[in-house]
């Protein structure tokens, strides 16, 4: 019994969550004992999940079977590498997002804080039990879940059309999803009725149904994570749901879409083909490419986030695709190099992202305002949250020395190191992806100083803003957690690694951290010291000794004098906030460059205007490609099926009648 | 396991990044002068520009945030660690395993971030339009410069600069194809990236064109010294990225701590012939419009991405 107490440790911080979301319903509109004391315990909880995470990495898989839910039907749970690392991002994600909550629910509108307080915490443990779930039952129970909790939290703001929207297609997408993955379940589980993973791991599908089953996942899975075309949910449900749901989405739930790939396609399928390694990293390719250059275009700044997230997705899927490959190919180590560039990618993204999710939330308390053109220059009235998200952004940037830079930089060494492939075909067309790679890179880092400069550089573009303070002390602590998190990523990348060694050993039955190990904790080699390296500390003590220096000498050497004065105008006098860049004028150049990425209606007004008017839209290409169309083919059938509907009892009868005599002749012939 | 004599080398070279970096400015500005038939400035030129920049005050505009005050150092800093982690003169450099290309180009993007940050901190129209033409200018080039790193990293098998420049120089002399794809490239990469003329005019002020000139508007004194300065070492950087890659004979290796006396020399005649042809295609080429980069940029980095496909064609 002594091998169970992680699992049964974290049986506990599920129970513990559901205990408090359910104390929130007691205490349903007081808002004070919700934020500050139910909130931050579901933060504690969340640090001994991270830590229990943590411990069980390095343990064999456990299993327990829960005399819970229908007869015969009991749940199977597993706790192995893959989940405890999943749960780990987890406790470390919602600590962050529970503690700013803390600050953040104290004054906001919509759903009565001790109803949130219940969703939220529903949410947490059904994404925990996600992760240890080891039957297709429990498995879609707690999905399930997860998805309408997060539809009820999207919708928290339930008064405006906007949110009710964003939850309703978040539903929707959730559900073609689920309903992909139950197809999936019921092709792998190869007609022997049992359900379990256990089981599935040890049927032998034949290559057509694998494959049937492998594209089930990934549509399924991916309409989760948000991957081409299913991620139209992405920028209507993170601008609708507040800050905090916003950071929960998009750092967590997102990745349950990732998890679920990986558990499908290493774990539970026992073959690994070329060719889906070859559809996964386009598709993630196509994603990533798209979710930037739409990026760039917003000017909401939560919907610019949301596209980021896209973003990112999309190359952890490359990655994915590319430990396919290798997969098949049965180069172990480079399978195993860019399956830890991918889960490196899911705890720096889930870090950074929220840390930046929860500044805009920040924003919007102090500012009221979630459109980039009414910001600016919130770095002089909100100057701890600007100095906390200028390190998030150089983390999405993709910047050295922090967090994204190292998923980055493990993802491109794995590309550098294909020539080997035994496919010509695919040998040429790694040069291709990893320039693609790098180009949506640097245009993060576009992303990135627009998103940063337009919002806390530059002059105010409006009054209010003149009046905005500074985040809480809750909301602060919040971010402090998730900026450490993104140094410690960023510096620490060789214990990182080992600790995924874990997970890849699991997956694809080879592990990479003992070649690291072996060039000491500072530097970071996965294959060897004379092919490349990384010493991120060193880098940064570099870095930092060559900052010191320069400030110290030139003081020393000259003087630190300085005067202030009206910036230089030109010559004209009547500068104002209106004459600098906006956001959109930020995106222009690229609008102009990857024009067929979007489908932009514009008005330019002329010279003989009365009131000369200037507007854009630009609009997710997808809406017009799929989902009208869809939505207008459903409404056509539903019109016909409408006209059965008289709305008169006698008709209705009718159809009774004609249709038992329609079974009756089918049973009697 | 590393040597004192490691050490040494890693420290002479940044003594000499440092101090040739104006002077390096200094001999492009004399053979433009002498190409264009003027009388040239003394090449010690930009030494005296920067003494005169540090002994002035600093005028900060009434806004400015502690960012735009530290963003001058940062650069600065940014700068000096590059050109001491590319092998100028040595290949035995204790800190080049501390970043190989990949983060070396992260170092440049990093310093690129801050500067356009900088310009949008006041608020002016002139900053925000160079931070963004100037993250425009770098959106394109910095994948490109990466696609050219990796042409020579597929043939030597290493990402580590002081890894391709010790294999390089160890291969017997041949033309490699995708290599001559990456230097045209990285040639017209490194025009850009350095604010040169067909892309930008470092010559003028003031112009509706002007990108490095726009972001860098507000800063005088101390500060724009330590830009101006951290500039030269960029281009400073740039050139010996281009020795490292294609012409990496004559760098001094571990095996061999006498050529490191030799390698100055060399390393000074070839920046003499690199910055003399700089100032010639310059001279025989026009101001783009800004409008065109993006062809100009996406050239270039095609022409890179084409360099690696030609690696894997021929199979080299």
């Amino acid at each position: 019994m002594a091998d169970l107490i992680s699992l049964d440790f974290i049986l506990l911080v599920i129970a513990g969550w559901l205990f408090l979301g359910c104390c929130g319903l007691f205490v349903i509109k007081r808002t004070g004992f919700v934020t500050q004391f139910l909130f931050p315990l579901g933060a504690v909880l969340g640090v001994i999940l991270g830590i229990i995470g943590l411990v069980s990495s390095f343990d064999s898989p456990q299993y327990a079977v829960l005399p819970l839910g229908l007869p015969n039907l009991p749940f199977h749970l597993r706790l192995d590498a893959l989940s405890s690392y999943f749960l780990l991002v987890l406790g470390l994600v919602s600590t962050g997002v529970s503690i700013f909550s803390a600050g953040y629910f104290k004054s906001s509108g919509g759903s009565t804080p001790g109803l949130l307080c219940f969703e939220y915490h529903l949410c947490l443990a059904s994404m925990a039990l996600i992760l240890i779930s080891d039957d297709a039952y429990v498995f879609m129970l707690a999905w399930e879940t997860m998805s309408l909790t997060a539809t009820l939290l999207v919708m928290t703001n339930s008064r405006s059309a906007e949110a009710r929207r964003a939850g309703f297609l978040y539903l929707l997408i959730s559900h073609v999803g689920a309903l992909a993955l139950l197809l999936c379940f019921g092709l792998l589980q190869a007609n022997t009725g049992d359900y379990t993973f256990s089981n599935m791991r040890h049927q032998n599908l034949d290559l057509m149904w694998a494959s049937i089953a492998f594209f089930l996942a990934l549509f399924g899975f991916g309409a989760k994570a948000g991957i081409l075309p299913l991620h139209i949910w992405l920028p209507e449900a993170h601008p609708a749901a507040p800050s905090p749901i916003s950071a929960l989405l998009s750092a967590f739930v997102l990745k349950t879409g990732i998890y679920g790939v990986l558990r499908v396609t290493f774990d539970l399928l026992h073959i690994q083909v070329w060719w889906w390694g070859v559809a996964t990293l386009a598709l993630g390719l196509a994603t990533a490419l798209f979710g930037v250059v739409l990026s760039t275009v917003q000017t909401d700044m939560k919907r610019l986030l949301a596209y980021s997230s896209v973003e990112n997705i999309g190359l952890m899927f490359v990655g994915i695709g590319l430990t396919i490959l290798f997969r098949a190919y049965h180069m172990d180590v480079l399978s195993a190099l860019s399956l830890t560039a991918t889960l490196y990618h899911v705890a720096g993204h889930g870090a950074f992202k929220s840390l930046l999710f929860l500044g805009t939330g920040a924003v919007m308390h102090a500012t009221g305002e979630r459109s980039l053109a009414h910001l600016g220059g919130l770095m002089r009235y909100m100057p701890r949250t600007a100095w906390v998200i200028l390190l998030g952004a150089l983390a999405a940037a993709g910047l050295p020395p922090l967090s994204g830079f190292v998923a980055e930089w493990l993802l491109l060494q794995s590309f550098l190191f294909t020539p080997e492939l035994p496919n010509s075909f695919l040998n040429m067309l790694i040069p291709i992806v990893a320039a693609v790679i790098a180009l949506v890179g640097a245009l993060a880092g576009y992303v990135m100083v627009k998103f940063f400069g337009i919002i806390f550089l530059g002059q105010p573009h409006e009054a209010k803003l003149y009046y905005a303070s500074d985040a809480d002390h809750w909301e602060l602590f919040g971010f402090s957690w998730l900026v450490l998190a993104c140094l410690l990523l960023g510096l620490l990348p060789v214990q990182m690694v080992s600790l995924l060694g874990q997970v890849t050993h699991l997956l694809v039955g080879h592990n990479i951290s003992s070649t690291i190990a072996h060039n000491g904790w500072l530097m970071l080699a996965p294959v060897s010291e004379a092919r490349a390296s990384y010493m991120p500390i060193t880098f940064v003590l570099m870095l930092a000794a060559c900052c010191t220096l320069a400030y110290l000498l030139v003081r020393r050497l000259y003087h630190g004098r300085f005067k202030r004065s009206a910036p230089w105008g030109c010559g004209y006098p009547f500068l104002n906030a209106r004459m600098q860049d906006t956001a959109e004028g930020f995106g222009q150049p690229i609008r102009e460059i990857f024009g067929v990425f979007f489908r932009m209606t514009r008005e330019l007004p002329t010279a003989f205007d009365k009131a000369p008017h200037y507007k854009v839209e630009i609009e997710d290409p997808f809406w017009g490609l799929i989902y009208r169309p869809i939505a207008a083919i459903t409404e056509r059938v539903a019109r016909i099926v409408g006209m059965l509907q008289q709305g008169r009892i006698s008709v209705y009868l009718l159809y009774s009648f004609m249709t038992l005599m329609i079974l009756l002749m089918v049973v009697t012939r | 396991m590393i040597s004192y004599s490691g050490y040494f080398s890693q420290l002479l070279e940044i003594v000499v990044a440092l101090a040739s970096a104006p002077l390096l400015t200094g001999w492009v500005n004399v053979c433009r002068a002498w190409l264009q038939n003027k009388s040239a400035p003394s090449i010690l030129m930009p030494y005296r520009t920067l003494h005169k920049l540090f002994n002035k005050d600093s005028i900060l505009a009434n806004d400015a945030s502690p960012l735009f005050r530290m963003v001058p150092y940062i650069v600065f800093g940014c700068m000096t660690l590059a050109c001491s982690i590319i092998p100028t003169l040595s290949t035995d450099l204790p800190l080049s395993p501390a970043a190989d290309t990949i983060a070396l180009v992260g170092l440049l993007a990093l310093a690129r971030v801050f500067i356009s940050l900088a310009a949008m901190d006041i608020g002016t129209a002139f900053g925000s339009m160079g931070a963004r033409r100037e993250m425009f200018v770098g959106f394109m080039a910095e994948p490109a410069l990466l696609m050219v790193m990796f042409s020579s990293s597929l043939i030597t098998q290493s990402t580590s600069l002081t890894g391709i420049v010790e294999n390089l120089v160890h291969r017997e002399l041949a033309i490699y194809p995708n290599l001559a794809f990456a230097g045209v490239a990285f040639t017209m990469v490194s025009f850009a990236e350095n604010a040169r003329i067909p892309v930008d005019n470092p010559a003028t002020h003031l112009e509706l064109t002007m990108i490095h000139e726009a972001l860098i508007l507000e800063y005088s004194g101390r500060h724009l010294a330590l830009i101006e300065w951290a500039a030269s070492m960029k281009l400073f950087a740039y050139s010996c990225i281009g020795i490292a890659l294609f012409f990496p004979w004559g760098i001094a290796q571990a095996s061999n701590p006498l050529a490191l006396i030799l390698s100055i020399p060399i390393l000074t005649l070839k920046l003499g012939i690199g910055g003399a042809l700089l100032a010639l295609i310059e001279m025989f080429s026009a101001k783009m419009r800004i409008f065109r980069v993006p062809e100009f940029l996406a050239t270039a980095f095609l022409l890179a991405v084409i360099g690696m496909l030609v690696h894997f064609l021929l199979g080299a």
